[in-house]
């Protein structure tokens, strides 16, 4: 944990760590007791007294059926964000592991829409599957598909999904090839030589090694899929048809800036930090299992 | 392997170029929707090719903004996204790379809470604590602030742990060596640890560029004045009016524009970015 | 120019182990010390804390007669080569010498002038503008001497410098050292585990184990008359043959001395291939186990034919019983062989049973 040779020094080191401590109590702790606090309280209509309620903003928010459901969407959204993007991102980073001419060019090519930040993924996709200008839409209609993700919750869905995915590529892509190759070349051999062929050498050697970082990912991903789609989504659907893509942080947004129920919004602010703590402290514990580059 | 060499590295190819083109699909749109004509678009007549319409459609995305809504030119945002991307990888590798320092080469009374103080902090996104956050930056006045924009998405502690880890690196004997050679606290961090962490700094100020320029709920909030937009919420705005009143060439140019500088940095320094991923992710 | 005289030296960690436990050494001006002992003797320590990087919680460190208990490592007057050197690897050669003399707000003229003489010697020149990682292990070695060399320091501290190079590459430099030492004429402590580097360097050595002196002294003296059972296996390679004076066999030869003495030490160089027992002296007779031939000289492990118990002073050594004869390389019994060695009575060393203390024959 620390060096065994150190400085001696008694201001300095507290003039060292002042920054960061202050910007940190300031912008982290003192707004998460807030939170906490305020989950704690119903305001009146005028907003001019509060009270002490105990858990009713939680209770509340469990008998909301429109709660539930962001929850299991929220979920829902994850897995599928992350099962997708993740393999598809696999594939590549197994083609691209190969000794291939060119393959840093492939990498390269392949890793950009990391910077692509999620409101312009979500102008995007929603410019190419506009129901009514979109460029893909036009083959999805003559196709006899009645596309319009704008009205229908399902194609919202996916529209959503797809563009998310796409975005996550190239992460779960680079990590995967870093995976990959941190396998040594001889162990594929062994198995060549053991008489698996390739698909089965992929099931039987490949995938088992490569678990440790598919876990990971995996957790990744889904925290991703929490967060960060609420930029796709506030500029795809914001959050329609009806609330039909409403995930748990874009509930968050919505719920404290519109409907002013700070109570409530405290509610979901807490819960959602429980759930990122408890994902975190699962990819904590395997931490020691992670793929070096 | 010998086997079917040749065929397999032919489908690989395939593969690859089959996942650069669904990768590359929708920005190749974005590129083209941005030199074409708004009534075209509109119509849903849009061409698969290039138009003519580049020189016009960019300078007035960057210079004028959309004839529309906001009217806020686009060079503006990308000028506020570029402050408070850099005051944020800035920020954040300066205060981290201190209290790193302090918490490694320094035993001191509640060291350890400190450290766990601001180790907690990984943990949760600004999201989770948005309008909670919100009121203390209104409170302290930092609102339509480039402060208030950074300030908030400084606080959190990858950089302090990478830095930590980093440091735990190197060898003792360096500060040994240097006590022996007369440097003390002060001079041994600026002489010896800063140059040898510039490749970790450097990475990391590749990753929390590209992560602060493309940050969009937090600058949605507090933003309200137009002329403090950032890019990302820009584009946005562009978009909220009715569909038929959308400038879709300038939303579209602004699209470029806004994945221009990040997907820049990636290209360019991919090594360390690539670095830089893999070590903030520990 | 000083001496380094060390007190009653102690250190205590926090938890309670004891790394020192009380070392009264005196090395005098211009003297070459060395501080040998397995690791984990506390030898580091000690000379990290005449260097200052370890607090001293006990007794005093005088270096040129001024207590320097609670002097900084800077100001102590003292230059230091590391294990692993310690270079600066983001400075070139030329700035990892120059680095403490700038530090020190020396006048770069003079900086300058030190940093090419110390490279002169060192066969450094056309390298100043390098990185250390663009160096071999022995240029880097040669640096980190320049770096301690260029101070004029008062004392030169050694922290086992030699022990990353290659053998052929380590003899040289041990003879550069001490070439460079003499010349320069600077008090010096040098740590070290391997008993050939000590001998061949020390004017005094040291001989620590768990914490304490074994002994110290002349590195000659101590070969020929060590103090307990552990500097007599440390020093000397192969060590010294250690066997309990009780067995019959042992016990009728030795005489009077066996009563008071419950070990008896023989070199593995002092024995001669005899029928003959010397008078005095100690014949035994062995089964020959092994034989190894290095050329100049064979070495012959043998068992003695008694259940003689050997008192190990250090485990791991040789298994009870068992022998080890030097003689000339002309001569090699067949494994199996019955021989018979002997020792006269001057190249016995006789210790009390615990082995702590050394008794005249």
């Amino acid at each position: 944990m620390q060096k065994q040779a150190i400085f001696q020094s008694k201001l300095l080191p507290y003039l060292l760590v002042a920054p960061q401590l202050a910007v940190v109590l300031i912008f982290f702790y003192w707004p998460a007791l807030q939170a906490v606090i305020q989950s704690f309280l119903l305001q009146d209509a005028f907003g001019l007294s509060s009270n002490f309620v105990w858990f009713d903003n939680y209770i509340e928010l469990f008998k909301d059926p429109a709660y539930f459901e962001s929850i299991v969407r929220t979920f829902f959204f994850s897995f599928a964000i992350a099962v997708s993007s993740l393999s598809f991102a696999l594939l590549l980073a197994v083609m691209a592991d190969k000794p291939l001419r060119g393959s840093m060019l492939y990498r390269t090519l392949l890793i950009w829409p990391y910077a692509v930040a999620p409101p312009v993924v979500g102008v995007l996709w929603i410019f190419m599957l506009h129901p009514s200008l979109g460029v893909l839409a036009r083959y999805l209609r003559a196709a006899g598909i009645d596309w319009n993700p704008l009205l229908d919750s399902n194609q919202a869905a996916t529209l959503i999904i797809l563009a998310a995915a796409w975005k996550q590529i190239s992460y779960n892509f680079l990590f995967f090839l870093a995976g990959l190759q941190a396998i040594p070349k001889s162990v594929f051999e062994a198995a060549a030589i053991d008489g698996a062929r390739p698909m089965r050498r992929f099931w039987t050697v490949t995938f088992p090694l490569l678990s440790p970082t598919i876990f990971f990912l995996l957790v990744v991903n889904i925290v991703y899929a929490f967060f960060d789609t609420f930029g796709i989504i506030d500029t795809m659907t914001r959050g329609g048809p009806g609330t039909s893509t409403v995930t748990l942080v874009y509930k968050v947004y919505t719920d404290g800036l519109l409907g002013g129920n700070l109570g409530s919004s405290a509610a979901q602010s807490v819960i959602l930090m429980i759930l990122v703590i408890v994902l975190t402290g699962i990819q904590f514990r395997f931490v020691e299992r992670k793929v070096t580059y | 392997m010998v086997e079917q060499e040749g065929f397999r590295r032919y489908v690989a190819h395939i593969i690859l170029w089959i996942g650069i083109a669904i990768v590359a699909f929708p920005v190749y749109i974005a590129i083209v929707a941005s030199t074409q004509d708004n009534a075209l678009i509109a119509n849903g007549q849009m061409s698969l090719l290039p138009g003519g319409h580049f020189f016009e459609v960019y300078y007035q995305t960057i210079f004028v903004g959309t004839s529309g809504s906001t009217r806020e030119p686009v060079g503006n945002m990308m000028l506020n996204s570029l402050i408070m991307a850099l005051l944020i990888a800035v920020g954040k590798i300066a205060i981290s790379i201190i209290s790193a320092y302090a918490i490694v080469y320094f035993r001191f009374p509640f060291r350890m809470p400190i450290f766990w103080i601001i180790f907690i902090t990984l943990m949760l996104p600004v999201e989770v604590r948005i309008y909670p956050t919100y009121k203390i930056v209104a409170d302290l006045h930092m609102l339509d602030s480039y402060a208030g924009l950074a300030l908030p998405l400084i606080a959190s502690a990858t950089a302090t742990l990478l830095f930590r880890q980093f440091f735990m690196t190197v060898p003792d004997e360096l500060l040994e060596a240097s006590r022996i050679d007369g440097a003390g606290p002060l001079r041994f961090f600026w002489d010896t640890l800063l140059p040898l962490s510039r490749t970790n700094m450097a990475a990391l100020f590749v990753i929390l560029f590209i992560l602060g320029w493309n940050q969009y709920l937090w600058p949605l909030l507090i933003t309200t004045r137009d002329d403090m937009q950032t890019i990302q919420v820009g584009i946005r705005k562009m978009i909220t009016t009715t569909d038929a009143l959308t400038e879709w060439p300038v939303v579209m140019a602004t699209a470029v524009l806004a994945m221009l500088p990040p997907v820049f940095v990636v290209v360019a320094m991919q090594k360390l970015f690539v670095r830089g991923l893999v070590e903030t992710e520990k | 120019m000083a001496n380094v005289t060390l007190r009653n030296v102690r250190k205590t960690y926090t938890g309670g182990f004891e790394a020192i436990k009380g070392v009264n050494v005196d090395v005098g001006d211009g003297q070459f010390c060395v501080l040998v002992g397995p690791s984990g003797c506390g030898k580091s320590t000690l000379l990290r804390m005449v260097a200052g990087l370890e607090t001293v919680t006990g007794g005093e460190i005088d270096i040129g007669g001024k207590v320097v208990n609670q002097v900084e490592p800077a100001d102590r007057d003292i230059a230091m080569v590391f294990q692993n050197y310690a270079l600066y690897p983001h400075m070139s050669v030329f700035n990892n010498m120059a680095y403490g003399l700038r530090n020190r707000r020396m006048p770069e003229a003079e900086i300058k002038t030190r940093v090419e003489e110390a490279a002169r010697v060192l066969e450094l020149t056309s390298m100043l503008e390098r990185k250390p990682r663009q160096l071999s292990g022995g240029q880097r070695q040669r640096v980190a001497m320049g770096r301690a060399i260029v101070r004029q320091p008062k004392v030169f501290l050694f922290d086992e410098p030699l022990s990353n190079l290659d053998a052929k590459l380590r003899i040289s430099m041990r003879v550069e050292i001490r070439k460079l030492q003499r010349r320069l004429n600077v008090t010096s402590i040098y740590v070290t585990h391997d008993q050939l580097e000590a001998m061949t360097l020390a004017d005094i050595l040291v001989v620590m184990n768990g914490g304490q002196v074994e002994q110290v002294g002349n590195p000659l003296a101590i070969y020929e008359k060590p103090a307990t059972t552990f500097v007599a296996s440390f020093i000397g390679a192969p060590p010294m043959n250690l066997m309990s004076t009780h067995p019959d066999e042992i016990k009728s030869q030795l005489g009077g001395a066996a009563s008071q003495a419950g070990i008896l030490g023989i070199r593995p160089e002092d024995f001669v291939m005899t029928d003959q027992t010397p008078s005095g002296g100690v014949a035994l007779s062995l089964t020959v186990e092994a034989v190894e031939r290095v050329g100049a000289e064979t070495f012959v492990y043998g068992s003695r034919a008694q259940d003689a118990q050997r008192i190990a002073a250090t485990p791991g050594e040789l298994p009870p019983g068992e022998v080890i004869v030097r003689i000339p390389g002309t001569e090699a019994p067949a494994i199996g062989a019955k021989i018979r060695v002997a020792a006269v009575r001057n190249k016995l060393h006789l210790f009390s049973s615990d082995g702590r203390t050394r008794l005249e024959a």
